[in-house]
């Protein structure tokens, strides 16, 4: 009987300065915080990406709330919606912005870029980048190792093992930026999403001229201004040697794509146009599976889901 | 031509590997193992056998069947681990304990964990702690060293030297002076405990090989065993031991008996659980040091090597913060710069 | 015997195939292809124009600064164009092209080969040779000489450090030069003593090179203020840093030069580009170069011109073996694995060598098993395991406080570790990163 009265009280007085303690400290180290921050943050996605510009999303809750207006902030992942349930909170105005999302601008598929060197080092793009040229004689192309997939935290970037190239779920990618960083050789880019999706994309981002860029790369913008000159709204420039669509300007005709020599325009998710009398290089396709020997293959073939061939596979 | 192969630099490496390693800790052993065999005959084999198949299986089934990876027995750690899980034990040991043991071992110290590398704690002692403290009768009850005279099943038991000793120093009774083997056999190899305890001087002979081919460093062993020797001769500075022992037998006894020597040289120094730099290294050999004495002196357990190094082992990544010393670093406050 | 304190490891030195190969003079290519970036830090700007006939040891391009160096014609002939080139790593340099017609020279460069080994120019006067001649450290770094003579203000230096050590495996060249013009490289060290103004200077040199430090020392026995070091053999022995610690027993701390602990160093090859510029009045036209792979049919030491295509170089050397399956352009520990070797020769390739295919791949990596024989490997005192898992994971900031930036790309941390972690591929590129972040931050104060 006194062993329990003892061990209770013993048990009870621990507790209770363990408590005091416990509370006195908290007390004493207590953080006055805004408590809309707690509200903004509650609204956000909590993926923590990054993809706003600050370190997750509690940072960005403290920073809409410190901040004056709503411009420049924005959580991409959550995008419009999201920011206007944070206006409401702070009572503030969110800003208009247009869904966006991630494009790679390298069609260098396996087969129109000959190997030239095994890589046999850690399997990140960035330390091959800042040992060499890569496996391929392009110096601006896809390295295939990854790091943006690795970097996706929303599952959207996958390396298709067919063309050595990561490709972009629509479905998934939520413009957060975190490839776009990744990639040392800024391959990817943020791009419009376009009406239904739909925009053309130049998918090279080679500076060389023609002729090199050709030797290293089939699929490779040679820098012709054609597009450039068939644009009729002068959507298209050339700056060292490679051509770019501005998404403000394109009004998506797709005549760019119809006289490009080399395939590396892209019209991404159109439907499938008339095949009659149609020169090649027209089909629309996915991401990155478009590829010179492709196109001339495949023009019967339409969809939107373009499936791998089996051509590429053996290659 | 082919296309030519580029990696970063350096393009050559030392040839060494895990299994190499693995392998000469392997071979350091089999001297102390075969005294062993010597010593208690059958029990020494079967052990041995049960416990490393045990876990070399666990392994495989875990990485097969659970983690549904490439297994990695290949690198024969986990021989290693069942080897030193089976020197842990007293021969005598039902076959179903040594293979909870192996299991417990294998796939809580280790598996659990990711694997090699992964483990903060030592695996086999973690095996072995576990059937210590479930089931101490058999973890504690020592067969006599009879070679293959005894049998298996119930061989003759007695009390290892280290019982004597604690009684010896716990309750200043020097009576049991006489019951403690004489220093020769304790070194040479003819005393009752666990499979790797009987013969100091194999162990030793083992651990220098392994200090010689550079499989683990001097810090550990010798911290260790400087500070358990320290330790011993401070107890018999301080007058703690009775009539009939001075205090350099009591010195002796503390490093020859019991898991001493093999806990120094080849459980505490586990890649795995031991700290990366030399100062690391040579605190965590102090700690273990330490802890056993104090467990040797005061402790319930006659024998407290294993708490030790898991002690120890949970202190590692504090230890690891312990930096090495830099180029330059020193020699900054020395030397200021020319004039 | 010395050598340097803090870790260090024991490769292979496989020295056997090139080792007292007596230096073979390369011939002439056809079509000279000379880079503008042969040392670092900013190009040199061309100074010749399309269709100018230059001739040997001609200025060609100036240079681009402070930290850079003056390149001079290899050859004679025509300036065909000035373009860009690849090299090996497929990446584009500007070069200048030259037709080669003959070997005619300047001519006001001694080419006899007598050792002229008076010298009585005042310091500045040897700079400004030095200068001219576009001289850089041939070790491997390509650091300007005259950079390194001209200390900051309030630095003296004391001593002049000799790299005779070549610790990479393979590499000979630097053995073959003392041996072959040991007494030119001792008069280098008398020139570069009085440009620097100092009475002392150690010869570092590992002891797998006795018949070079018996020469050597035999020489500094009637040098005043010159000695020979023999050091133990341990990589990395010839960085900056270890030689010094090595040699004179000091440390140079994190971020600071070797001026800060009173010393100059320079490789032997560079002390006799020194030589020859100054006693000479030859500029840095060409270099020594270790052709050399187990299964090369000659190899041996060159003397090549820069500009020469290193497929002429192979060629010489018995062409390309059959089971090549890596080009190291250096040594096996810190070369550069190659591309293709159309590049050609420049001040910055101090050898070539053919790896056969069998040893030319890493083995997969394992787990880290905290060996810590990176730890000890480090001769800078690192802890390789953390900052490769740091560089891994993106923590730059932990990497910056663990002192990344005192890696010295050695290698010994990949080199050791029994798991074949690719330790300093993510070490290298966490420096590189570091590095970005570092000057970003100068710049914004």
């Amino acid at each position: 009987m006194n062993l329990i009265v003892i061990s209770l009280l013993v048990l009870g007085i621990t507790g209770l300065a363990a408590a005091l303690l416990l509370y006195l400290t908290a007390r004493k180290f207590k953080v006055e915080e805004d408590p809309r921050i707690d509200e903004v943050q509650e609204v956000l996605p909590g993926a923590n990406c990054g993809g706003c510009g600050f370190a997750g999303c509690r940072a960005l809750a403290e920073a809409c709330v410190k901040a004056d207006s709503l411009d420049g902030l924005l959580c991409p992942v959550g995008g419009a919606p999201v920011m206007e349930k944070i206006g409401a909170i702070l009572g503030m105005e969110a800003a208009a912005s247009e869904p966006k999302i991630a494009v790679v601008r390298c069609n260098g598929v396996c087969e129109a870029r000959p190997r030239t060197s095994e890589y046999n080092g850690v399997k990140s793009c960035r330390i091959q980048h800042n040992l060499y040229v890569g496996e391929t004689a392009c110096p601006f192309g896809c390295l295939g190792c990854g790091d943006c997939a690795a970097a996706c935290q929303f599952d959207a970037l996958h390396i298709n093992p067919q063309t050595g190239l990561p490709e972009v779920d629509e479905e998934k990618c939520v413009a957060c930026g975190k490839c776009v960083s990744a990639c040392p050789r800024n391959i990817i880019e943020l791009r419009k999403k376009g009406p239904k999706g739909r925009r053309m994309v130049v998918k090279c981002v080679n500076k060389d001229k023609g002729a090199v860029a050709r030797k290293a790369c089939l699929n490779a913008c040679i820098g012709c201004g054609k597009c450039q000159k068939e644009c009729p709204f002068e959507a298209i420039v050339i700056e060292n040697n490679v051509a770019y669509i501005d998404w403000e300007k394109c009004r998506l005709c797709r005549k760019c794509e119809s006289v490009c020599p080399t395939g590396a325009i892209h019209a991404v998710n159109f439907p499938p146009r008339k095949p009659a009398g149609e020169a090649e290089g027209q089909k629309p396709v996915v991401e990155g599976q478009k590829s010179k020997v492709e196109s001339t293959e495949a023009k019967a073939e339409s969809g939107v889901q373009a499936e791998p061939k089996k051509e590429e596979a053996k290659a | 031509m082919k296309p030519l192969i580029v990696a970063p630099a350096p393009h050559v490496h030392s040839g060494d590997s895990v299994r190499k390693n693995m392998l000469l800790v392997i071979a350091a052993l089999i001297p102390a193992y075969a005294v062993s065999v010597v010593s208690f005959g059958w029990g020494a084999l079967i052990t041995m056998l049960i416990s490393v198949a045990a876990c070399v299986l666990t392994e495989w089934l875990i990485a097969k069947y659970l983690l549904k990876e490439q297994p990695t027995i290949g690198d024969c750690s986990a021989i290693l681990t069942g080897m030193l899980l089976a020197f842990n034990l007293p021969s005598n040991l039902p076959w179903w304990l040594i293979i909870i043991g192996a299991v417990v071992a294998i796939g809580v110290g280790k598996m659990t964990f990711g694997g090699l590398g992964q483990n903060p704690f030592n695996p086999a002692l973690v095996g072995r702690v576990f059937l210590l403290i479930s089931f101490p009768v058999q973890m504690t009850t020592w067969p006599l060293p009879q070679g293959f005279k005894g049998s298996y099943v119930d061989a003759e038991t007695g009390a290892t030297p280290l019982y004597y000793l604690k009684h010896l120093v716990k309750e200043h009774d020097g009576s049991v002076v006489s019951d403690l083997v004489p220093l020769k056999d304790a070194l040479f190899g003819f005393m009752g405990g666990s499979l790797g305890e009987v013969c100091a001087l194999a162990l030793l002979a083992g651990g220098i090989f392994l200090i010689c081919t550079r499989v683990i460093t001097w810090h550990i062993p010798v911290s260790i065993l400087a500070t358990a020797a320290l330790f011993a001769a401070v107890t018999g500075w301080c007058g703690a031991l009775p009539e009939g022992m001075c205090t350099s037998q009591y010195v002796a006894y503390t490093l020859l008996t019991g898991g001493m020597m093999l806990g120094a040289f080849f459980m505490a120094t586990d890649y795995v659980t031991s700290p990366m730099t030399a100062w690391g290294k040579i605190v965590f050999g102090a700690g273990i040091g330490l802890i056993v004495m104090i467990i040797r002196t005061w402790g319930a357990y006659p024998e407290g090597m294993s708490f030790a190094i898991l002690i120890m082992n949970a202190c590692v990544p504090l230890l690891d913060k312990i930096r090495p010393q830099r180029f330059g670093e020193k020699v900054k406050k020395q030397q200021p710069a020319t004039k | 015997m010395k050598t340097f304190r803090i870790g260090g490891v024991h490769p292979h030195d496989n020295k056997i195939y090139s080792a007292h190969q007596p230096i073979r003079e390369c011939a002439l290519p056809e079509k000279a292809i000379i880079p503008l970036v042969q040392h670092i830090g900013a190009p040199a700007q061309p100074v010749v124009e399309k269709g100018q006939k230059v001739k040997v040891g001609e200025l060609i391009a100036k240079a681009g600064g402070f930290v850079s160096a003056n390149i001079h014609s290899p050859v004679s002939g025509t300036v065909t164009k000035i373009d860009s080139t690849t090299d090996a790593w497929g990446m584009k340099m500007p070069a200048i092209f030259i037709d080669v017609e003959g070997d005619e020279w300047v001519e006001t460069i001694d080419r006899s080969t007598d050792v002229i080994r008076e010298c009585t120019l005042e310091p500045k006067e040897i700079i400004d040779r030095i200068t001219e001649a576009g001289i850089v450290g041939l070790g491997g770094a390509c650091f300007p000489t005259h950079v390194k003579l001209l200390p900051p203000p309030g630095k003296k230096a004391e001593v002049l450090i000799v790299n005779g050590v070549e610790c990479e495996p393979y590499l000979t060249c630097d053995h073959q030069l003392m041996l072959e013009h040991g007494e030119e490289i001792m008069t280098g060290i008398q020139i570069l003593m009085r440009a620097l103004g100092i009475q002392k200077a150690v010869i570092g040199i590992e002891k797998n090179k006795p018949d070079a430090i018996a020469r050597m020392q035999e020489l500094a026995s009637r040098t005043l203020g010159v000695k020979v070091q023999p050091l133990k053999l341990k990589y990395p022995q010839g960085g900056e840093k270890q030689l010094i610690d090595a040699c004179i027993r000091r440390q140079v701390p994190s971020g600071a030069l070797p001026i800060e602990v009173g010393a100059v160093v320079d490789n032997v090859a560079t002390i006799y580009a020194v030589y020859e510029a100054v006693q000479k009045h030859k500029p840095l036209i060409s270099r020594v170069m270790t052709v050399t792979g187990k299964s090369l049919e000659r190899p041996g030491n060159y003397s090549v011109r820069f500009g020469t295509p290193l497929t002429q170089v192979v060629a010489e050397a018995g062409g390309v073996p059959e089971d090549t399956g890596k080009i190291i352009g250096g040594g096996p520990m810190m070369g550069r694995a190659m591309n293709n070797i159309d590049m050609p020769a420049n001040k910055r390739v101090s050898g070539l060598l053919f790896l056969p295919e069998a040893e030319s791949r890493r083995t997969e990596p394992e787990n880290c098993i905290r060996c810590g024989k990176c730890v000890s490997a480090c001769p800078m005192g690192l802890e390789p395991y953390l900052l490769s898992k740091q560089a891994e994971m993106q923590m730059w900031d932990e990497m910056e406080k663990h002192d990344v930036m005192d890696c010295i790309d050695c290698g010994c941390c990949l080199f050791t570790c029994p798991s074949h972690r690719p330790l300093l591929d993510y070490i290298r590129m966490g420096k590189a990163t570091v590095g970005g972040i570092i000057r970003a931050r100068a710049q914004k104060k």
